[in-house]
């Protein structure tokens, strides 16, 4: 295991080599390295508090525009994980709407419900009008296509996309592609795109240069993490063969409701925390169900992400921050998560 | 009418009678741990069908229930049958008229997978 981490830093650092990264930049993204989430937990690497501290206060400064990521809300769940999944959604909108940054918009990677009901999806709704970004693009989890296909789903936030939900649109510069992989599940399976989707995606895709920094998200990761658990995606290779020649791709997935990256060549993995309750890491527990933590330490395993975006160097930083105050957490229990923040240079 | 409920009673309190003896006698014995060829009982645990394979005699009603936090379906991949979706210590039932077998999963997570041998 401690190999394969090394292994991926080594691999991030020849790429920030290979591009041409100043030195500032270079330490910056070591440091970067070194406060990762993923890699301290698992792979023992040191956390610098300074830096994690120092870059948060910065985050989003000299970038040209940011955007956030939420996840698995789960609005309509009750049980002891966290009885008040609303209350945490609000505190992570509480913290968007408290960036130095304005964001420009939101994207909610899916479960924004329990059970797809109709007043869970109307509890959302009234949390979300709360945020100072008023621009939010969704795609759907399997918790909210639950009883009509995800017919209310595509109704309250699909308008305009096609297919299931899948969508795409361009911003600065950037493409985003939202994409829908929790639609007629095929069982012993995991997540599904389908042929209709993908056939879409390699269309939607041709039009734009190498250069054009593109955006992937979507429920279920795309890349396979826990095969048992069902934590990837059948047809996700298919997909990710269209994005191959293009210079910068970011893959931001939810589900698991936990961090974990990967960089694999110019493709940049990243799953964000939850707002409702944490899981946990794959092959810890007997099953992927929701990971009862004691009440104080909840807000350090739910989160958001957020993505800075500069087109100098066509760069992405993301930076997940847990929903408890970083300063807390930092001297609290070993292994809490800090902040995760992955640079992804094109 | 005195003597018609007087008449009841009568019948009645040897029943009883006789009902209490036998609790009394083997007092762990309760009517739903009674083998029945009728019915049988999947439940839904850690994301798991257990048991995962059932064999039953035709015309057995099969409960599902589920123990998770967290919502699951018990759906036949053939269109046999189909739940709705059954949340924490939800049931749904079908009852198995046909010899054969009948594999299922959960639509929302469909690693989990099960199956009903009707015999």
């Amino acid at each position: 295991m401690p190999d394969k981490k090394q292994d991926l830093i080594d691999q991030t650092l020849q790429d920030l080599n290979n591009d041409g990264v100043d030195r500032r930049g270079f330490l910056q993204c070591m440091a970067w390295a070194g406060t990762g989430l993923v890699w301290t937990m698992s792979g023992g690497i040191p956390v610098s508090r300074a830096f994690a501290k120092g870059y948060g206060k910065d985050a989003g400064k000299g970038a040209d525009f940011t955007f956030v990521q939420i996840s698995d809300s789960h609005i309509g769940f009750n049980k002891p994980a966290n009885p008040d999944v609303t209350a945490t959604l609000q505190t992570a909108i509480n913290k968007i709407n408290a960036m130095p940054h304005k964001p420009d918009f939101i994207i909610h990677t899916g479960d924004l419900s329990q059970l797809s009901k109709p007043s869970e999806f109307d509890t959302l709704d009234q949390v979300l009008k709360g945020a100072s970004a008023k621009q939010i693009f969704f795609v759907p989890g399997e918790h909210d296509m639950l009883s009509d296909n995800g017919e209310q789903f595509l109704q309250r936030y699909g308008k305009g996309t096609k297919g299931t939900g899948w969508s795409s649109f361009d911003h600065k510069g950037v493409h985003f592609v939202g994409l829908v992989n929790v639609a007629n599940l095929k069982a012993g399976g995991m997540g599904s795109l389908g042929n209709e989707q993908l056939e879409w995606l390699e269309n939607d895709l041709k039009g734009h240069s190498v250069s054009t920094p593109i955006v992937l998200f979507a429920h279920i990761p795309l890349w396979t993490i826990y095969p048992d658990w069902g934590w990837g995606t059948d047809d996700s290779e298919q997909a990710l063969s269209y994005v191959k020649r293009f210079g910068s791709v970011t893959v931001l997935n939810g589900h698991i409701h936990q961090i974990m990256q990967k960089v694999e060549g110019k493709v940049s993995f990243h799953t964000a925390m939850s707002t409702a309750f944490p899981q946990p890491a794959p092959g810890t527990a007997p099953s992927a169900g929701p990971m009862k933590v004691p009440a104080d330490q909840l807000q350090r395993v739910l989160g958001i992400t957020d993505v800075n975006y500069v087109v100098s160097g066509r760069s992405l930083a993301v930076v997940d921050s847990p929903l408890g105050d970083a300063g807390a957490s930092a001297s609290g229990t070993a292994g809490a998560p800090l902040a995760v923040v992955d640079s992804i240079h094109g | 009418m005195l003597r018609k409920n007087m008449w009841v009673a009568g019948v009645a309190t040897p029943v009883m009678i006789a009902m209490l003896l036998l609790f009394a006698v083997s007092p762990s014995v309760k009517a739903s741990d009674q083998p029945s060829a009728a019915n049988a009982a999947v439940k839904i645990d850690n994301f798991v069908f257990g048991p995962q394979t059932i064999t039953v005699p035709v015309g057995t009603t099969v409960t599902w229930t589920n123990a998770d936090d967290i919502p699951h379906t018990s759906v036949s991949t053939e269109g046999v049958f189909k739940s709705k979706v059954m949340d924490t210590d939800e049931k749904f039932s079908y009852t198995f008229t046909k010899a054969g077998t009948y594999p299922y999963y959960c639509t929302i997570h469909p690693k989990m997978t099960g199956k009903v041998v009707v015999q």
